[in-house]
């Protein structure tokens, strides 16, 4: 199979299955408790019927539930949205807003976290057993073990309340009016508390699934064979050892970034970071459901987007693979 | 506290003293919390967005410490004797945002065609209204069916915004596109909104007032996180957290910062007053041994000590302290286990577990909860807490599905206005919450209600009030807490930050920063 029809494929699987996510979104989201027209009269201060009324009949919550999912299904299709009562605007225009910030955030987290990941966990492995080894592996697990929102707290309070080093939160500074290279370096500096806390995690699973693979991969046989043909230690690991034992990173990175995107409503929150994970839960408090489901469904195709990709990284990384699939 | 009350007496004393040089220019940055649902005030009125867009709208009147009307866009006003017409005159050369003038038709326009519409809570005050009307440009004549007393109080930008006719006359007012470009009269002008970032408004320089506003331009500040709010004014980052902005823990450590002022005042026209909805249909609660018995049991001091830092007043009945009318002759529960006991005892209390509802309005009130949890079972009733999300917490009072559950109201400066609305039968309706959700029928005093409400005369009013807080409080439809107390921290070098009762919200037209 071409790499084309491999994509084709994959394409047609992924479409069924944002369908599926998107109907079932739909389901659970009407099952949970609470009514958007309820919410925003209630935060008037005040409400009569005919209010609530006025604003069920907007929504479109008058209408029996199956009429509700199908107009939803269809809008879907036709890659329509909607548009958020509550906010006063057309969902992907509030995602288009948003979705750059998130992306910003979460792929300088993954970056940073899966290329530390990968040279600490080689560097380790090299090192079996001595201090430098133990001590990176006792770090990984420090920053495993500790809470997200923690992390980012202590972060804050250190490099911005202590040493005023670094923008506590926020994406860029307001009202500077900074353009061109100037903006783009003050947002690299609001960017990087909010990366290092969300990207911490990961590098230190990164970097102990990296430790580990390499050290599985060097006991095998091809890699004594390597060694008996007299190969230096660094080449044996980065063109035999690495190239094999990147394979299960490569199936867990693919795995989270797609997780990256819900664990940033946390750091979004802390940080004040103006993305994608805060609208959701902002939207989710008010029960805001098109933008909810609008959200959902976009945080899912990027879910599946990145699956594929990995697919794809495999064959660049084993040509093996592809022959067989 | 003592600071608190300090700086309360200073703000006082600078706004009688003659008016120093105020300076021009600056920037402030103020946190909003939690970013608003839309900045169009006529069609929605949560507190976010009073707190920005009371900058570019405004209304006919203002009303200072005591509740007394001050001219806003209304330079004077009369009432009849009779108390059945309200004549405005308005200010002159006053625009809109976009350079059209602003006339008397916008007000009528805005009142009875637009408010009507959109605004729940003024529909009710302009039931009482017959007519309104512009015989000329510069005059508004409100002419009502029969008297309604607190009606001058109705004039606020939140109750009554002035928005433009020709922008929304003929138009779907809840889908317009100029709703995201927000037209008023007030002293600053909508610039940008960065959703999920910042607000920025800029300067009104045809501001009908002559030198006003002082400042150049305003920025509200979106910080979801509370810890990160308090961050954002330890750094500087922001100059004023309006009150509720921080959890009331983090209030003592920055206002005991250098060059950092608070201010409790600024609540005297909204004046929230804070209780326990108990379910007066069904269960234990129904008993008004039972109620009175979760009087007696709570220690509201401890709470209003421990748990608000201070912060508030233990509440003695339905009318807050600072509101028009209020009366303190009426029975007082204070901390008391054995009567609590004693209550339960007589009625026969048999233990049935309680559901109390906190308000998921952050840290305090959860802690909140607990504190009345735990008063609640030291006597011997059976509390578990059952908590949800603000939606969800809509839903379960709107349905009335809980036993003792945590709100607060706004009694807009008078209790036919503010108050009435929580205790009259009229008022019970499923589906909606922000009404009487206890469930209260009493048609007596649901008439001594209605006749104060149309009352003309201010002392027959007073006298009618505090007969019906005497009763109301005896029966205890609702178990009332505290009145809240939300202070306003801000740089000292900020001025006249808080002019009016209505405070922050009230717009910055007369705040000016010291360099």
């Amino acid at each position: 199979m071409t790499i084309l029809t491999v994509i084709l494929s994959r394409a047609f699987k992924a479409f069924l299955t944002l369908l599926a996510i998107a109907v079932l979104n739909f389901c659970l989201l009407h099952a949970a408790p609470g009514d958007p027209a309820v919410v925003l009269a209630g935060e008037a201060g005040a409400a009569d019927e005919q209010m609530i009324e006025q604003l069920r009949e907007r929504f479109g919550l008058d209408q029996p539930f199956y009429v509700q999912l199908g107009k939803y299904v269809g809008s879907v299709l036709t890659l329509d949205l909607g548009y958020s009562f509550r906010q006063g605007a057309p969902v992907a225009q509030l995602i288009a807003e948003r979705l750059p910030a998130t992306l910003l955030l979460t792929l300088t987290a993954f970056v940073i976290s899966l290329v530390l990941g990968i040279a600490f966990g080689v560097a380790a492995s090299a090192r079996v057993g001595k201090a430098s080894d133990s001590l990176l592996t006792t770090l990984a697990l420090l920053f495993y073990a500790t809470p997200l929102y923690w992390a980012a707290l202590m972060a804050v309070l250190v490099f911005s309340v202590w040493l005023g080093w670094l923008p506590g939160f926020g994406y860029e500074t307001v009202g500077a009016g900074y353009t061109g290279l100037a903006r783009a370096f003050d947002i690299a500096k609001h960017l990087v508390l909010p990366a290092l806390t969300l990207g911490l995690f990961f590098m230190a699973v990164y970097m102990r699934m990296t430790r580990a693979s390499m050290l599985e991969v060097s006991q095998l046989d091809f890699v004594k064979t390597a060694k008996a043909k007299g190969l230096s230690g660094p080449a044996i690991r980065r063109r035999h050892i690495l190239r094999n034992a990147i394979l299960p990173v490569v199936t867990l990175a693919g795995l989270q970034v797609g997780q990256l995107v819900g664990g940033a409503v946390l750091t979004e929150t802390v940080f004040a970071w103006p993305g994608i994970g805060r609208l959701m839960f902002e939207s989710l408090a008010a029960r805001d459901y098109n933008t909810i489901l609008g959200v959902f469904l976009v945080s899912a195709a990027m879910v599946i987007l990145f699956n594929i990709v990995t697919d794809i990284v495999y064959r660049l990384v084993d040509p093996r693979i592809g022959a067989k699939a | 506290m003592k600071t608190l009350r300090a700086t309360t007496f200073l703000i006082a004393a600078t706004l009688a003293a003659p008016l120093a040089a105020q300076q021009e220019g600056g920037r402030l940055d103020i946190v909003v919390q939690p970013e608003p649902p839309g900045l169009m005030m006529g069609l929605v009125q949560n507190g976010p967005t009073q707190l920005v867009a009371g900058d570019i709208y405004e209304s006919l009147l203002r009303y200072n410490a005591d509740l007394e009307p001050q001219p806003s866009l209304a330079k004077s006003w009369e009432i009849s004797d009779d108390g059945l017409t309200y004549t405005f005159q308005l200010q002159d050369g006053v625009t809109w945002h976009d350079g059209e003038p602003f006339t008397a038709d916008d007000v009528v326009f805005s009142a009875d065609v637009f408010l009507r519409e959109t605004h729940a809570r003024l529909r009710a005050s302009l039931a009482y209204v017959e007519s309104i009307t512009a015989p000329d440009h510069t005059t508004v004549v409100f002419q009502l069916k029969e008297p309604f007393g607190p009606f001058i109080n109705a004039f606020e930008a939140g109750t009554m915004p002035i928005v433009p006719k020709h922008i929304y006359e003929g138009t779907d007012y809840a889908t317009n596109e100029m709703n995201a470009t927000p037209i008023g009269t007030g002293p600053f002008k909508f610039e940008k909104w960065e959703k999920g970032s910042y607000i920025h408004l800029v300067k009104n320089e045809d501001y009908y007032l002559d030198g006003k506003p002082y400042l150049d331009e305003v920025y509200y500040r979106v910080i979801p996180d509370a810890a990160a709010r308090a961050v954002a004014f330890e750094t500087g980052e922001v100059d004023v957290l309006p009150g509720g902005s921080v959890e009331n823990w983090d209030v003592p450590r920055l206002t005991e910062m250098e060059g950092v002022c608070s201010t409790g005042a600024g609540w005297e026209f909204f004046a929230p007053l804070s209780w326990m909805w108990l379910n007066n249909r069904q269960g234990p609660t129904a008993d008004v041994r039972f109620r009175q018995a979760v009087m007696y049991a709570m220690d509201r001091d401890f709470v209003k000590d421990v748990v608000w830092n201070g912060f508030g007043k233990v509440a003695t009945g339905p009318v807050a302290s600072s509101t028009n009318f209020y009366s303190d002759d009426v029975t007082h529960y204070d901390y008391n286990p054995d009567k609590a006991k004693e209550l339960l005892a007589e009625m026969g209390y048999d233990g049935a577990p309680v559901r109390i509802l906190p308000l998921p309005y952050g840290e305090t009130w959860q802690r909140w909860a607990e504190a009345v949890r735990q008063n609640l079972s030291e006597v011997g009733i059976n509390a578990e807490i059952d908590s949800t999300d603000v939606a969800g917490w809509n839903e379960k009072t709107s349905q009335w599905d809980y036993d003792l559950a945590f709100t607060y109201l706004y009694q807009y400066g008078d209790p036919a206005l503010g108050v009435s609305r929580n205790y009259v039968a009229s008022q019970i309706s499923k589906g909606s919450p922000w009404n009487n959700v206890e469930g209260y029928e009493n048609p007596e005093l649901d008439a001594k209600w209605t006749a104060a409400a149309g009352m003309v005369n201010t002392e027959d009013r007073a006298a009618a009030y505090a007969e019906i807080q005497k009763e109301i409080v005896d029966d205890v439809p609702v178990a009332w807490l505290q009145e809240l107390e939300f202070p306003t921290i801000y740089r000292c070098n900020v001025n006249d930050l808080v002019t009016t009762a209505i405070g922050v919200n009230d717009g910055l037209r007369d705040a000016w920063v010291e360099e």
